[in-house]
């Protein structure tokens, strides 16, 4: 994947603040997402991962009394200024860190975000279903029984059934927030095979609290500490002897963190 | 510290005695407190059916009241009663659903929502004689609907709204925010959200709420009897539809007050008999709002 690394920014942030109330979580960060890369975020709890994530896809606008300054540019485009927000979260699929099946069935949780974007044609939704469920390695085990309830399925499966969900509104970033915190090794190597396959057509931002996780995954990582970037760097280097931060190198080897 | 001997941990002291034996009696008055609710209700539902019984049958349900209402049935008031309560649900049912919607799942914590918040909870608050008042002031005279069975109508809707609002909040709240992050993140308008997640799933709650203000808009006297119920109406046995909006009606909870201090000379069976029908209306309606629950609580998805 190294020969992709010259191509141009998926994402830009420059000089990202973020506030809850009076408390400011994210203190200035700049950084880039680079095409069809995989860029690992990693980083102890209260770092601001997750955070940084909500902004991407302005789901913290939800989120009462929140204050955001800065820039971030989605392919040049500045998300706090674009007209359409949908049309912006469909771009960046988001994958929680505990598994969401909707109460609907699996089909419906599918086709969910199609029909949102006015999609309503049963051979379309049928082929992206389908498409979604084979991407995210849950076909072969649901293929039988699309019209039983997503919150029925196991915890691992309803992982997978949320990145179908992810996957299902042609996302050209998929932005995963810690995804394997509540299922097993297995299913998590599964996922990470399938997160393998994915990059070819996507730019991945994976949060991780499995420092070996991003190790085998990304192209760069990012450590984040207390709402600041300590260094961003190919996953090479912050994992090797010599990362230029010492706090970079106590956390990724265990010391701290 | 050294651990105590094995043989003397498990030896009673008077100390655990004596723990023991408040445990007990703190239990055994929690439970006879809870006993003793159940006994004014069994006394009150036996001493009136025993004092109906020679009045209740179907005769006394269909049958208009007679010789002054000193004899006969209740009929003009029973059908009064279910014309008041649809249509004051009819009314505030809906507005008190989208209310409720809108402050759920719209509303940011600012002066206008918080403003909104208060008038909801206040007028909850507020003793029915006032909301009867202010009908009589909004209903009969100022918006010209006269004494009628709109007028009282819409006295019990106000009346009843604020709870309304309340109880559905709080079904729309019983829905995880998980699952409205989740529809938000793949592009859903909160409308959408709405309404392919979170109504499905709070109706159930919001239905409970909505009929048991059945009981209390069929029960209340004051609000309805300023605005729009009257004394005595003459109507046709069994007649579905007698009454016109622009009327005034009868209604159970005003005839059971003046037939039992009004009237001079009534039957004894017949107030005692009012008061069964009335209470058996609220059970019936209760135990519709329960067993509706149960049934879509059974098809719950989570």
């Amino acid at each position: 994947m190294v020969t992709m690394a010259a191509t141009a920014n998926h994402i830009e942030v420059r000089d990202l603040r973020l506030s809850y109330g009076m408390k400011e979580v994210i203190h200035g960060i700049s950084f880039d997402v680079r095409q069809h890369e995989i860029l690992g975020v990693i980083g102890p709890a209260q770092s601001g991962k997750s955070s940084l994530l909500r902004c991407l896809n302005r789901t913290i606008d939800f989120t009462p009394d929140t204050h955001v300054s800065g820039t971030i540019e989605v392919d040049g485009e500045d998300v706090r200024k674009t007209g359409n927000v949908y049309a912006l979260r469909r771009k960046i699929g988001m994958v929680a860190p505990l598994p969401v099946g909707l109460p609907l069935s699996i089909y419906d949780n599918v086709a969910f975000a199609p029909r949102c974007a006015g999609l309503n044609r049963k051979s379309d939704l049928d082929t992206i279903v389908e498409q979604c469920l084979r991407q995210a390695a849950l076909w072969d085990e649901v293929k039988d029984r699309l019209d039983s309830l997503g919150t029925k399925l196991s915890g691992g499966q309803q992982q997978r059934l949320t990145i179908a969900r992810a996957l299902s509104h042609e996302p050209e970033i998929l932005c995963l927030d810690e995804f394997s915190i509540a299922i097993d090794p297995v299913t998590t190597m599964r996922i990470e095979d399938v997160l393998k396959e994915l990059r070819r057509h996507m730019t991945i931002v994976l949060v991780t609290n499995l420092t070996q996780q991003a190790r085998r995954l990304a192209d760069r990582t990012m450590f984040m500490w207390k709402g600041e970037i300590v260094e961003l760097d190919t996953t090479d280097v912050i994992f090797s002897e010599k990362p230029k931060d010492q706090r970079t190198r106590d956390y990724v080897e265990g010391i701290f963190g | 510290m050294n651990a105590l001997p094995a043989s003397s941990r498990f030896t009673e002291t008077p100390a655990v005695r004596r723990k023991l034996r408040q445990e007990a009696l703190a239990k055994w008055i929690f439970c006879a407190m809870a006993a003793a609710m159940v006994v004014p209700l069994l006394l009150i539902v036996g001493y009136l059916v025993v004092r109906a019984a020679p009045s209740l049958n179907l005769e006394f349900l269909l049958e208009v009241p007679k010789r002054g209402m000193t004899e006969g049935g209740i009929w003009p008031a029973l059908i009064g009663t279910l014309y008041l309560v649809f249509i004051s649900l009819a009314v505030s049912a809906p507005i008190g659903i989208l209310a409720a919607v809108y402050l759920n799942e719209y509303a940011r914590d600012n002066w206008f929502n918080r403003v909104i918040n208060l008038a909801v909870i206040n007028l909850a608050g507020v003793p029915s004689i006032v909301h009867a008042l202010f009908g009589l002031g909004a209903f009969v005279y100022a918006a010209r609907f006269g004494y009628s069975i709109i007028s009282a109508s819409l006295t019990l809707a106000i009346m009843t709204l604020p709870v309304i609002i309340a109880s559905t909040r709080e079904a729309l709240a019983s829905v995880p925010r998980s699952f409205r992050e989740a529809c938000w993140n793949v592009g859903a308008t909160r409308w959408q959200t709405i309404k392919a997640i979170v109504l499905p799933n709070s109706i159930s709650g919001i239905l409970t709420g909505v009929i048991l203000q059945v009981s209390r808009a069929a029960g209340e006297t004051a609000p309805v009897m300023f605005t729009g119920v009257v004394f005595f109406k003459s109507v046709e046995r069994g007649d579905l539809l007698p009454y016109y909006l622009n009327e005034q009606c009868m209604a159970l909870s005003m005839h059971l007050y003046t037939i039992s201090t009004q009237v001079p000379g009534v039957q004894p069976s017949i107030p005692f008999a009012t008061a069964v029908v009335l209470l058996a209306l609220v059970v019936i309606v209760n135990a519709t709002a329960i067993s509706l629950r149960v049934y879509l609580r059974s098809r719950k998805k989570w």
